[in-house]
């Protein structure tokens, strides 16, 4: 019998729903798992679930757009001669020149130079039009060492040592041999058109006594001038913070479960680690607890959209967010002009996370160079750079509404928590009520 | 110049070794006494001489110095040295060479496991043994070792070369021996002389990448 059948008495499963029976389907064919980018799309207790107190009778606001409020931050005072210090307290995260083009690189680093904050490297080295368009750039070191070498070490405004990311801690990567183009492959030291596996270890220390050890090795090379960053996926996060600084991070960067990825199973990415909210208040807690707050600074990310988000993220006690997906988003990626082509790949503006394929309309996770070609890296600095700003002034905006000069003097006590389950995870108070779960 | 690690600091050699520009000065180094992070990051051509044994990450990320050390080193031992050359008369320590790009790395005695972890283009050569998962990941570059390998030698290998004069306890995944050409018994003459090892090149064996897991396939899932 053919013709449209009436849909409104179909019930769809809750446990089997469309998309689990694709997937089911899509196992079933291709007897492999599902590597994707992008973040977790699952819903999770995240800073939308709580609200900022403005002032009113106990409080004294600001006069928006004319009195000062600051956003500058310095990272990195606890042991470094040079500290990083940022205009707006909004970095750019780790992204690998392999997984994004050379163009989309350059562009995230003319955009933070705009508006002066930082840019950060990846898995695969330092490429020269990143430093040369990035004023302040922290250099990641990860347990593949592609790319890896002391005159780009030295070359670094702070180094990042990376445990983990958000999306998959405990996990490593694989940047898939179709993104492996002849620089890639040289940049990697491997041969083109590789899978190139990059380790969940680092390949030459394993806990944290080795790793103070690994701190004191890269202090010594760069002659104690930059600041260390040790950056952990979000899982046990008390420890591992507190294991960071004993081991002599100048900064800890803790990613919660909703961080990009350019590559990674889906299984990793849904259900690993936990989400960015309790995350930063349970890091906060740790650095308090060894009387370490603000002494090292703390940057979180995974999930970051908005100045309430890094307003949210501050008042719980962070110094500084970072911002990946939200970045490559400003610069185009599933932008709706680029319809007709994700068609072509099976999905859609607003849904599409095959940053591992390589074939990316945009020009920004591609190797492809017609595809990179597409992306010009000053309008999409330019929209990084607007982005951040409109990042800033909702920050400002929220600070000075709550009666801050500085928008590191937001607290715990300007929020309150519209779930239970927010007010436990971030300690703070159930909106209307004095209750914080678990307190 | 000479520095005395019982009076001056390792910070005190490593500024001087980032900061001296002589591209023939000799630097000694005395009372090691198995401290971390000595001679680390040198960028300049010269030769340093330790004299004692040595903690973590010795001539670690080295360029160009060519450094001695009279006794054993402990882990990570020249980890992603570029270039130069480094020589230790004692033992070495789990992550000998760990990551390392380039140059010479002679480790007269034994190699704790995971030598050669990741390398990428470095030369090593043990007079002893080594340890399991020894040149795990390893990217290129060639490992040559007098005695005997650990269990799961060249696990996940790419293109580096490893040859084996002694037994092997076990070879990792997608690690095969491969024939022994010519052109392989040159090489490792060569890497023997530089080194300074009097063996014949027709006692060792080829090791290397069997490429089967270059591309993920599905059917080579268990191997992962």
């Amino acid at each position: 019998m053919s013709g449209t059948i009436d849909r409104s008495w179909l019930l769809e499963s809750a446990t089997f729903s469309r998309p689990v029976i694709r997937e089911i389907q899509r196992a079933a064919r291709e007897g492999i798992y599902d590597i994707r980018g992008f973040g977790a799309k699952r819903s999770v207790p995240s800073f939308d679930d709580l609200l900022l107190l403005g002032a009113s009778m106990s409080r004294y606001p600001l006069e928006g757009y004319r009195e000062k409020c600051d956003t500058t931050v310095t990272l990195g005072t606890r042991h470094a001669r040079k500290p990083v210090t940022l205009d707006t307290p909004i970095t750019i995260a780790g992204m690998s020149f392999g997984a994004l083009s050379a163009q989309a690189k350059e562009a995230l680093g003319r955009g933070a130079t705009e508006v002066g904050t930082s840019t950060t490297t990846g898995d695969g080295g330092m490429t020269p039009e990143e430093r040369r368009h990035s004023n302040l750039l922290v250099y990641q070191y990860l347990p593949s060492r592609y790319g890896m070498n002391p005159d780009d070490l030295r070359k670094a405004d702070a180094v990042e040592i990376v445990v983990g990311q958000g999306a998959k801690p405990g996990g490593g990567g694989m940047l898939l041999g179709q993104k492996i183009s002849d620089r890639v492959a040289e940049m990697r030291n491997l041969p083109k058109g590789i899978d190139q596996r990059s380790a969940c270890r680092h390949p030459d220390w394993t806990g944290p006594d080795d790793l103070e050890i690994k701190v004191h090795e890269l202090r010594e090379i760069t002659d104690w001038q930059v600041p260390i960053y040790i950056k952990v996926g979000a899982t046990r996060t008390f420890f591992d913070v507190q294991l960071a600084v004993k081991a002599g991070a100048d900064v800890v960067v803790v990613d919660g479960m909703q961080g990009g990825t350019a590559a990674t199973q889906d299984v990793f990415i849904e259900h690993v680690g936990i989400p960015t909210l309790p995350a930063t208040r349970i890091a906060v807690e740790a650095l308090r607890d060894l009387g370490m707050h603000r002494t090292v600074q703390l940057i979180v990310s995974g999930g970051i959209r908005s100045g309430a988000d890094v307003a949210k993220a501050l008042a719980l006690g962070a110094d500084a967010v970072s911002i990946g997906t939200a970045a490559l988003i400003a610069m185009g990626d599933n932008s709706p002009e680029h319809e007709a082509e994700y068609n072509a790949l099976g999905t859609s503006a607003g849904y599409y996370d095959d940053y591992q394929d390589g074939r990316d309309p945009s020009g920004i996770s591609t190797q492809d160079p017609d595809l990179g070609a597409r992306l010009d890296p000053e309008l999409a600095g330019r929209r990084v750079a607007n982005y951040i700003r409109v990042l800033t002034l909702e920050l400002q905006t929220l600070a000075r509404a709550a009666g801050k000069t500085n928008v590191r003097n937001l607290e715990p006590e300007d929020l309150v928590a519209l779930t239970v389950e927010a007010a436990a995870m971030a300690r703070v108070p159930l909106a209307g009520t004095d209750w914080i779960p678990g307190k | 110049m000479e520095f005395d690690l019982s009076v001056q600091t390792v910070r005190n050699l490593n500024a001087f070794l980032h900061d001296q520009g002589s591209s023939d000065s000799r630097v000694t180094v005395n009372n090691s006494a198995g401290r971390h992070n000595v001679a680390v990051g040198a960028v300049h051509p010269c030769r340093i001489e330790i004299n004692g044994h040595v903690g973590y990450y010795c001539a670690g990320m080295n360029q160009h110095a060519d450094i001695l050390v009279r006794g054993n080193a402990g882990p990570g031992l020249a980890e992603n040295m570029m270039s130069g050359t480094v020589r230790v008369t004692g033992n070495a320590s789990q992550y000998c060479a760990a990551t390392t790009h380039g140059g010479l790395v002679v480790v007269e005695g034994n190699a704790a496991a995971r030598c050669g972890i990741s390398m990428k283009g470095v030369d090593i050569v043990v007079g002893g043994s080594i340890g399991h998962m020894s040149a795990f990941m390893a990217q290129s570059g060639r490992l040559v070792v007098c005695g005997d390998a650990g269990n799961a030698l060249g696990d996940s290998i790419y293109e580096a070369r490893i040859y084996v004069r002694g037994r092997i306890a076990g070879l990792g995944t997608d690690c095969v021996e491969k024939p022994m050409l010519d052109e392989h018994g040159k090489e490792l003459e060569r890497l023997l002389e530089s080194a300074g090892m009097q063996y014949p090149a027709d006692e060792f064996r080829r090791y290397g990448s069997a490429r089967r897991l270059y591309n993920f396939d599905v059917d080579n899932a268990g191997a992962y």
